[in-house]
């Protein structure tokens, strides 16, 4: 194959990455993992520096405009880009001593967890009790519904963080933003409305990633011939899916493609436990 | 000039429109210049065969360091012309949170001005730390 029939291919693969992983929710770095894996036959390597550039990309992309709605709570998620980062680095330190066949499995797994969280049902409720440790840090806020400002409060930051540090851990060793993880922290355990955490957990994604990225660019996992496709395909493809969602509500798509994602987790699974990676 | 240094001149709803406008023209020239490299790349190299993925070789200094990837754009290589492109993509958040510490110092935020040196410092780590093995 030359080296321009594998970048149209990369990119046209990269866009639906993109498309796919901003119609589900999963994020844009997700789906381009398995797509160079199990289609380019890639190293897992090279794949994970690629879904690390794919997440800053997209995560940065989609934030800069909940950032400028007043939606994402900026100090809250500073607070918590401390765990995530902490744990991003120690992910990537931890990624040199780990089995490919082993990271890819793991990879599978968090794919399944992912895509059940998308399907879950979402906090919608905003407390108005807080912890007084959510009182000391100021992470207390309002965010925008319709033109009226509702205020919420939170409670077990404790809590929160150190799933946080697991997140990052995660998004370090598997080379994803592992929003589902971050979500899960801010949502279940800390009782924030899923707008609010899933669009600060977005604002984290792109911190939280390049904290591992330059680790990663470092060891010579970013490859400019894989790079290249990758971030402009899954850029063009999560720009399309956010123009798409304001126009339509996905509830079926989004049904569908993640039963498709968990059958391709199983065969990261799978391959790894044949020990093909 | 004064009022740029006062604390109610930058509410936090500036803060918000300077950190998404950051975000966005850190994305959009990241793009920029992956496109641009990557139109020359193909053109140049767009013939030849695909090097082998499956195996992981890892990418050479030129492609790793920064002195190794501001050589190469020098001398117009477009593979590290895509390099600079990543670069600036991973800077993109960082130099955010950079940005928020200005904000933060400008509102005397001390609490918030600790948490992001920290979050800083656990980035500046990453870079310089040595920690690639």
């Amino acid at each position: 194959m030359t080296i321009l029939t594998f970048t149209l291919i990369l990119l046209a693969g990269a866009y639906l990455a993109g498309l796919l992983g901003s119609l589900t929710g999963l994020g844009g770095g997700v789906v381009v993992i398995p797509l160079l894996t199990l289609v380019f036959h890639v190293d897992i390597r090279y794949a994970i520096g690629a879904a690390l550039l794919a997440s800053i990309a997209t995560s940065s992309g989609a934030a800069s405009a909940y950032v400028k709605e007043g939606i994402t709570n900026i100090r809250l998620g500073m607070f918590l880009e401390i765990a995530t980062t902490i744990g991003a680095v120690m992910g990537a330190l931890i990624a040199v001593y780990t089995p490919t066949n082993t990271i890819a499995m793991l990879f599978g797994g968090i794919l399944i967890f992912s895509a059940a969280m998308t399907l879950r049902k979402k906090n919608e409720v905003a407390l108005t009790q807080g912890s007084r440790l959510s009182e000391l840090l100021k992470l207390n806020s309002d965010y925008p519904v319709n033109g009226k400002k509702i205020e919420y409060k939170l409670r077990n930051v404790a809590g929160g963080f150190s799933l946080m540090t697991v997140a990052g851990v995660v998004s370090g060793l598997l080379g994803i933003g592992s929003g589902a993880l971050k979500v899960l922290a801010m949502d279940t355990t800390m009782k924030i409305p899923f707008k609010v955490s899933t669009t600060t957990s977005n604002f984290m994604i792109g911190v939280t990633a390049a904290a591992s990225a330059v680790v990663y660019l470092q060891r010579g996992y970013m490859d400019p011939g894989i790079a290249f496709p990758v971030i402009l395909g899954v850029l063009g493809g999560a720009f399309t899916g956010s123009k798409l969602l304001t126009r339509m509500n996905p509830k079926v798509l989004r049904i569908i493609f993640c039963i498709a994602i968990t059958f391709v987790a199983i065969e990261m699974i799978y391959n790894g436990y044949q020990h093909k990676f | 000039m004064k009022k740029i240094f006062s604390k109610h001149y930058w509410a936090d709803k500036d803060v918000e429109q300077l950190v998404g406008q950051m975000l966005i023209t850190g994305v959009i020239t990241a793009s920029l210049v992956v496109f641009i490299g990557g139109i020359v790349y193909l053109t140049q190299h767009g013939q030849g065969e695909v090097p082998d993925y499956r195996v992981f070789k890892g990418e050479g200094a030129g492609y790793t360091t920064f002195s190794g990837i501001f050589k190469g754009v020098l001398k117009l290589s477009t593979t590290e012309i895509i390099q600079l492109g990543v670069l600036v993509l991973i800077a993109t958040p960082i130099l955010r949170v950079a940005c928020s510490l200005f904000a933060f110092i400008l509102e005397r935020d001390r609490l918030y001005i600790f948490i992001t040196l920290i979050v800083l410092c656990v980035i500046l780590f990453s870079i310089f730390g040595g920690i690639k093995g």
